[in-house]
């Protein structure tokens, strides 16, 4: 083996060193980009970047920004994203989608040793967001960016950054600082809670001094437990009592029987601290709301790097160049001049002045060529510019665009629908009436019979009844299923989402990316044969051109052999011509070929030999693998459909797995928003599969929308979950498993009533002393979590989940 | 035998203290980000700057 043949691994990002790798000292990189990254880092002696982990770097082979970012120069447009800003500080919080590990932590919190007038670096790894502090005097914002994305961590800024979401962060620091104080009573309350439990004899005047005396701090220490820790049940239950008195729902919130068995309990040991002068419940409060408020912190466990949350504006860019200087998007008005360079985005819909553009629009219609527009045209928004510069007129402001415009539906307005039967709820009615009726019944009984007891009983029915073993049990079991499912890649937004899953009964799948792939596409000749000699030259000939088509038409005739070029011409954005082995081959669109029946679409290739034409090349996605066995078990149990805004080609492929009537092509976004809504008026709880920003619209209305990704962590539109393409043949285990998840809960809400009646036997006959009700409670709320947990662990082990 | 009552109302009150920080340490946002702090621990010190090569 010659020294040729051995791959060389690029210093930097650890690519294959193809062609001719660039050699600096004894190290080899793929590209300049990775060698000046190299550089800059060796010159700040910052190469522990390296050891940290091997070729950590970003590759930057197809990176170019030259230009991309000139429009933070402009001081409204910076202002927009900053986070704060005075004369001698400026705080940016940026999104950087490149970091993926250790050495990029490193790296990018050492930035004050790359960059003058950088204060702090500070990076969320898991958000993927890197806060920066710095001197405006010194450095500016385009500096930073620019030299951020030279060492390939690019920042993402679009429309959405200058909108500062409002932080989830306080909700959840409120909640952990309840759980920090109850927790920290409770523990107190117990260890003061111990003497009573052996039973102290009161004989001494000292053992009774002791006893009240922690009689009284008990109370003391309860008073946050039962006010701060917790008030959102006891203000839920209040919520939910009034909505009822208003006929508003007649849906009883389980905050209800939880706040009544809490204020029970606080009432009752209330009385007996002060008039009976005896042991109150309070080890049992603290306890109970303990438990409550870990429940509810699992619950709200959900994965904060990916976002479920996108619209629009996540896709569309921050700022335009307007005239001579730039605009923030949405300040765009009817008449502003913008420029747009290649793989730019098309912001509003506009005039084309230049005389021709490509317009790339698979994104949003799903469509998968490029569309050539002429002078004149309007062009809609969304679309990706392929190719030179263009400028065009603003005719829309963007909010109102016809892409756009979606998102100004009824369905973004509401808040989605949840489940139709939150099981917690439906419990919960039944629940507190039952329960109030034996503390009724039993208060009755008592009255007649011995009177002394009824307070003591009633108290206790209320106080042992409390469903806390029946909210713990949701949440943990749902908290364990999206766990595994994580693990098989596939996300769901919150536990509402598995719930909703289990209610499915129609699925409308999208074609273009979500059943084919969106990267793997495969050329195709069509419309005639070659023979191998043409190939051969075809082949040498594509080979001169740098242009994507070529390069493929290139690699898909790999092995035919080579031939001599004497003579190459090409014409951009047209074809390529040259004379290879004495014949004439000329590749490129219909116009360059001079056919005059077609539309131009750019992802066909013509082939003339000899002014003979020949046929062309087509670029087809392929096909996910398994996609016809997924479709063959969905089929079975659930009623399908599909809805593509690709155009009908496909239709025999597909014909086999959707009724002719739900088999739908040429769908605008709109259009599928109204099939999905118009299937759930028929009845059917629908789950939607889509990728793109056509399938938004329908992504929302549906009743479950999951995004088909290749890369969880780039974008998606707005949706429940995100599933990884390449775990797409699983759908149907997800969709089993959910119901499984289901069947744990409702197992566990029976384990949690049969306790429920064994504390309430005790609670009716008037037993229920402190140390057995500090027993009781926790114990029973810890089996029930650990059956769901067990079970639900037992059943993905079953089904092969984990 | 009132120091048990003394010793109690100690106790709390170191134990109230410790319940302060953790307010102070949540106020701040130490648990905001709960993984970056497990990566950034395991950076070593600065290397000395003898493989430094001005180009």
């Amino acid at each position: 083996m010659t020294l040729n043949e051995t791959k060389i691994a690029c210093y930097h990002c650890g690519d294959d060193c193809t062609g001719n790798p660039i050699v600096l000292e004894d190290k080899h990189f793929c590209c300049h980009g990775c060698k000046t990254v190299y550089e800059i880092l060796q010159d700040n002696n910052l190469c522990s970047y390296y050891d940290l982990n091997q070729h950590a770097g970003v590759s930057l082979k197809s990176a170019n920004f030259n230009g991309k970012f000139d429009y933070l120069t402009d001081e409204k447009i910076q202002a927009q994203l900053l986070d704060f800003q005075s004369k001698t500080i400026h705080k940016v919080t940026l999104f950087i989608p490149a970091i993926h590990c250790s050495s990029c932590v490193w790296l990018l919190e050492n930035f004050h040793k790359i960059q003058v007038g950088i204060f702090t670096a500070r990076l969320n790894f898991l958000r993927k967001e890197l806060s920066l502090s710095y001197d405006p005097s010194k450095v500016n914002l385009q500096t930073i960016v620019e030299l951020l994305a030279t060492l390939g961590y690019e920042p993402l800024i679009n429309l959405q950054s200058a909108e500062h979401a409002p932080k989830q962060n306080k909700v959840q620091r409120r909640l952990i600082l309840q759980i920090g104080v109850v927790g920290f009573c409770m523990g107190n309350v117990m260890l003061l809670s111990f003497p009573e439990y052996f039973k102290l004899d009161l004989n001494t005047i000292t053992d009774a001094t002791y006893q009240g005396f922690f009689l009284y701090l008990n109370f003391l220490l309860s008073l946050p437990v039962f006010f701060f820790g917790a008030s959102d049940y006891l203000k839920g239950a209040i919520i939910s009592i009034k909505e009822n008195v208003r006929k508003k729902t007649n849906v009883l919130s389980v905050d209800i029987p939880i706040a009544l068995g809490i204020s029970a309990l606080f009432v009752r040991s209330t009385f007996e601290t002060f008039v009976n002068h005896s042991a109150g419940y309070w080890d049992s409060l603290a306890g109970l709301v303990f438990f409550l408020l870990t429940g509810k912190w699992v619950q709200q466990v959900t994965y904060n790097y990916l976002s479920f949350e996108r619209n629009y504006k996540s896709y569309f860019p921050l700022a335009v160049k307007v005239n001579d200087g730039y605009k923030n998007v949405s300040a765009l008005q009817k008449g502003d001049i913008i420029a747009i360079h290649h793989q730019e985005l098309i912001p509003a819909d506009s005039l084309l002045l230049s005389e021709r553009a490509y317009i790339d629009y698979s994104f949003v219609t799903g469509e998968s060529e490029p569309i050539k527009k002429e002078k004149g045209e309007l062009i809609y928004a969304g679309g990706r510019l392929i190719g030179e510069k263009v400028n065009l007129a603003v005719q829309k402001k963007v909010s109102q665009s016809y892409l756009t415009e979606l998102w100004n539906n009824d369905a973004f307005k509401k808040e989605k629908k949840t489940p139709a039967i939150d099981l917690a709820n439906a419990f919960s009615k039944y629940f507190t009436y039952i329960t109030l009726a034996i503390a009724l019944v039993t208060g009755i009984y008592w009255h007649f019979v011995e009177p002394a007891l009824v307070w003591t009983s009633v108290t206790a029915v209320l106080m042992v009844a409390c469903p806390c073993a029946l909210t713990l049990s949701l949440p943990f079991t749902m908290n364990t299923t999206m766990g595994f499912f994580g693990r098989n890649k596939f996300f769901v937004k919150n536990q509402n989402v598995i719930q909703s899953m289990t209610e499915i009964n129609a699925i409308v799948f999208d074609k273009t990316g979500t059943l084919t792939e969106n990267k793997n596409g495969y050329l195709h000749f069509e419309n005639g044969k070659l023979s191998e000699q043409e190939k051969q030259q075809i082949s040498a000939l594509a080979a001169q051109s740098v242009h994507p088509l070529s390069k493929m038409i290139h690699q898909y005739l790999v092995g035919v052999g080579k031939a001599t070029v004497s003579y190459f011409n090409e014409i951009k954005g047209m074809g390529i011509e040259g004379i290879v082995e004495g014949g004439l081959i000329r590749l490129g669109n219909t116009e360059f070929i001079g056919l005059t029946n077609g539309r131009v679409e750019a992802s066909q290739v013509h082939v003339e030999i000899n002014h003979e034409y020949r046929g062309y090349f087509t670029i087809k996605s392929a096909y996910r693998k398994n996609w016809k066995e997924v479709l063959k078990q969905l089929q079975a149990n659930f009623r399908m459909a599909l809805v593509s805004g690709d155009n009908a080609e496909e239709k025999e492929n597909l014909n086999p797995y959707f009724d002719k009537n739900r088999l739908l092509f040429n769908q605008k976004p709109q259009d599928k928003l109204d099939f999905i809504r118009k299937e759930q008026q028929a009845g059917y709880r629908v789950l939607m599969i889509g990728d793109g920003l056509n399938d938004a619209g329908a992504l929302r209305q549906s009743n479950v929308g999951i995004a088909l990704s290749e890369d969880v962590q780039a974008f998606s539109p707005a949706c429940d979950a995100i599933l990884d393409a390449s775990n797409f043949a699983r759908l149907t285990d997800f969709l089993q498993f959910s119901k499984t998840a289901l069947g744990i809960v409702k197992a566990s809400f029976l384990l949690s009533l049969v306790y429920n009646f064994i504390g309430i036997g005790w609670a009716v006959s008037g037993q229920l002393s402190p140390v057995m009700a500090a027993i009781f409670m926790p114990l029973s709320s810890l089996s029930v979590v650990l059956f769901a947990v067990g079970m639900t662990y037992l059943f993905a082990r079953l089904k092969k989940l984990i | 035998m009132a120091v048990i009552i003394f010793l109690v109302i100690a106790a709390l009150l170191v134990a109230g203290g410790f319940l302060m920080s953790f307010f102070w340490a949540t106020n701040d946002g130490q648990f905001d980000d709960t993984y970056t702090p497990s990566v950034r621990i395991l950076f070593d010190d600065e290397k000395p700057a003898e493989n430094h090569k001005p180009l």
